[in-house]
């Protein structure tokens, strides 16, 4: 890992010269090696909340876009949830024209610092990729994301942030519920038409699991603000503390209030629980729970904020996500003394980002694979005090293609935990489906819609967390820009 | 950026109580009996704290919250003054099942009078005959009495320190009216858990419906986060999105009182340090005005 290497700037800029000495065949740029991004030293960053990822150098960026072969039929793009025309910012990276490369982004991709940062590269615009391919590994792809990534924190470190361009009013208003990323994408392009947008909000910051959920070492809460500044400066306007459905019913919205249309994008919902033995003993914890306590209610500054996080000092996380290892890592840094999180498969079944499990490993989690617990155990104070697990071994593979895991009778453990943070999913929010009966959802209480992401009410999209389940960032981006377009149709 | 929300007036209705009222026009509107609001005192460091909703004035777009100084965060909305903003979301949760049942008998405890006039109104004006059994440790901590007694057809005071009405917990009368024939046709009790699990234990051998509101641990209030579940029968509930009324027959009350009490420990102390802050400044204030008065 990066942090071993010590790869300075020095180092990079030395080989990008030598590599630059001679004309660059396909084969020389699949030899230079797939640049490490540099990180905080693991034991300095498992006590602290700053960013893990500190992001490439322009030296970096520019040897690592020198690996890209521009393969005419760009297998990346559509790889890509939202079309960045991926060979196109690459180019400009290495010209060493950094602002040209956020331009060709930004006409698909409005948050590139949060894409970034929090996309699975790797099953998505780096699975397909050429260069990963003839090396006989993903992980040898083009490394896409750190060079988003590295474009937009160059971009903003200029003071260079573009505002896209607005069209005259048109008179037409349109509602978004949530200021997520299915909300704020869609937000973006709407009004980007002229159309009047306003995003209503539950709660008292914008950015939904980018601020309640996904923790500020991954994603600093910053980069999140200032994208909310963004569209506050094209005029979107926020109505926090509202929640669509009790504050206003969502019919109203349209009645009374004048909105043309709306997009729901509500999120997550109510968390999945094992539905096992003693899981309401004082200690077991949602992630959204954990998560929102110590991220959106800053509980990691304790004597500051007025919410508390439970002291614990063995720590069990239930489940294999990136939710599960922002729970584990996030646990570790308020504290607690061992963090172990168990799987019921194993490393290669894991849904996380394989850089946030490699960056969990090196910060000293312990991973019990293979393992899930059947019971939780509490003492005559009705807290956690253990875990009662069984083993797994792998047998033949489900109807998702992952090996099925099968348990293995008799090999039940009892370990010791003081706190156990369930990480295994979402149901779905049921409060919007609640309050408007008419919607219709499926028997999960997801949001039903058509392929222009219409729900079963004229004129209402849904897209992100609440009409596909628990997914990711960029998928949500992805549903908020088809709505945005259909809505845009409409409008017109 | 908007959504924080004016505090219009404010009283001290004693030494630990307070009267709110805030401006927010559409949950004035939209709010009905039993449902709840969350509000925090600062947008960056407040913990959100549920709170009922007591009152509400929706020509005037104003909600009246009522609460008690139990804790860090609640001493430092008391310090909020009219002008003030604060962020406030609701109304949150289902709103009581409210008909025409017959004789209902409300019952409150403490701080749990606020709400439980809002609940006790509704039943009055669909047609119930409404008996009020108002509980509290001392007369001073009796509140929203003129608006009850207003609206109540029978009103029966308690306080565990005979102090005013009755020496006695609610159950005593409560018990007294389950045994006339015909008993209540339906009870509601909001209060402490403990009062209210004693309600529910009281009604329980007369078979006589009663519902309880609960307040549990709770972030978002909107069914994201989890922290306010509860076993209600052989199921689990999420207070927020269920709730906050269920048949207190069925709440696990034990397992409730527990999880209430997940951060005790840390909530004393910090509890502790705010008093000790509120004397220091009331110490530094005294001497500033010792000082001024030279």
């Amino acid at each position: 890992m990066s942090h071993k290497e010590d790869f300075t700037m020095d180092n990079a800029e030395l080989e990008l010269a030598k590599l630059r000495a001679a004309p660059i065949t396909p084969k020389i740029r699949l030899q230079i090696p797939p640049q490490d991004m540099p990180a905080q030293d693991p034991a300095a960053r498992r006590s602290n909340m700053e960013e893990v990822a500190l992001g490439y150098t322009p030296a970096q960026a520019m040897l690592e876009a020198e690996r890209c072969l521009q393969c005419k039929n760009a297998p990346c793009i559509s790889g890509c949830p939202v079309r960045i025309d991926i060979p196109g910012f690459i180019g400009k990276i290495k010209e060493g024209d950094f602002l040209g490369a956020s331009k060709i982004i930004k006409k698909t991709n409005l948050l590139p610092s949060i894409c970034g940062r929090v996309c699975p590269q790797e099953t998505q615009c780096q699975a397909p990729c050429t260069v990963g391919k003839a090396l006989g590994g993903v992980e040898k792809a083009v490394q896409i994301g750190r060079l988003e990534r590295f474009v937009a924190d160059y971009e903003r470190a200029q003071g260079a942030m573009e505002m896209p361009h607005v069209a005259p009013p048109t008179g037409r208003k349109v509602a978004i519920v949530g200021a997520g990323p299915a909300g704020l994408t869609c937000a973006v392009d709407v009004r980007r038409e002229g159309h009047e947008v306003t995003i209503f909000e539950a709660f008292h910051k914008p950015g939904g699991v980018m601020v309640y959920g996904i923790p500020e070492f991954r994603l600093p809460k910053v980069l999140v603000q200032s994208e909310a500044e963004v569209l506050e400066c094209m005029g979107v306007d926020f109505e926090l503390n509202f929640l669509v459905g009790r504050t206003r019913p969502l019919r109203a919205l349209m009645s009374e209030d004048g909105y043309d249309a709306v997009f729901i994008g509500t999120g997550a919902g109510l968390p999945k629980f094992m539905n096992i033995p003693g899981e309401n003993y004082v200690g077991v914890f949602s992630a959204n729970e954990y998560l929102t306590r110590a991220n959106l209610l800053k509980a990691y500054m304790r004597g500051m904020a007025g919410t508390p996080i439970y002291p614990s000092r063995r720590v069990a996380v239930l489940g294999g996500g990136n939710v599960a290892m922002d729970s584990a890592r996030m646990a570790l840094r308020l504290g607690a003394e061992e963090v172990r999180v168990l799987y019921r498969r194993t490393r290669e079944e894991m849904p996380a980002r394989a850089e946030e499990v490699a960056h969990a490993m090196e910060e000293g989690i312990i991973f019990d694979f293979l393992k899930s617990p059947t019971r939780v155990l509490g003492d005559d104070r009705g807290r956690v005090a253990a875990l009662e697990v069984l083993s797994y071994e792998l047998g033949e593979p489900d109807e998702s293609g992952r090996r099925r895991p099968v348990p293995i009778r008799g090999s039940e453990q009892i370990i010791p935990f003081d706190t156990v943070i369930v990480a295994i999913g979402n149901e779905s929010n049921p409060l919007i489906s609640h309050t408007t009966p008419e919607l219709q959802v499926d028997k999960h209480g997801h949001i039903l819609v058509d392929e222009k992401q219409k729900t079963s009410i004229e004129r209402v999209y849904a897209g992100g967390d609440i009409v596909l389940g628990a997914a990711t960032v960029i998928l949500a981006m992805g549903e908020g820009r088809r709505a945005a377009q259909a809505i845009n149709e409409i409008l017109q | 950026m908007h959504g924080t929300h004016r505090i219009v007036s404010k009283t001290q209705l004693s030494e630990e109580v307070f009267r709110i009222e805030v401006e927010a026009p559409l949950v004035a509107r939209e709010r009905k009996a039993g449902q709840f609001v969350i509000v925090m005192y600062d947008e960056e460091y407040s913990e959100r704290i549920p709170l009922t909703i007591a009152d509400a004035d929706p020509v005037r777009g104003t909600v009246t919250l009522i609460f008690q100084t139990v804790g860090a965060s609640t001493h430092k909305l008391a310090l909020k003054n009219p002008g003030d903003e604060i962020v406030l979301l609701g109304p949150l949760g289902n709103p009581t099942h409210i008909e025409r049942f017959g004789w209902a008998v409300c019952v409150g405890g403490g701080i749990g009078l606020a709400p439980l006039y809002p609940i006790a109104k509704a039943m009055k004006e669909a047609g119930n005959r409404v008996t009020v059994i108002s509980g509290a440790r001392t007369k001073d901590l009796l509140i929203m009495q003129k608006e009850l007694v207003a609206i109540a057809d029978e009103h029966i005071v308690v306080t565990d320190d005979g102090s005013f009405g009755r020496k006695a917990l609610v159950t005593e009368p409560l018990k007294e009216l389950c045994m006339q024939s015909p008993p209540p046709d339906i009870v509601v009790t909001i209060g402490p858990p403990i009062m209210m699990k004693f309600c529910a234990e009281t009604t329980r051998p007369f078979g006589v419906k009663t519902l309880a509101s609960l307040n549990t641990i709770m972030l978002d209030g909107t069914g994201m986060c989890g922290g306010c579940r509860v076993a209600i029968g052989d199921q689990t509930k999420f207070v927020c999105v269920d709730g906050p009324e269920f048949d207190a027959h069925l709440v696990d009350w034990n397992g409730m009182m527990m999880r209430l009490g997940t951060y005790k420990e840390i909530e004393k102390e910090a509890h502790d340090r705010c008093h000790l802050e509120m004397q220091i400044a009331k110490l530094e204030a005294h001497a500033a005005d010792k000082e001024s008065a030279k």
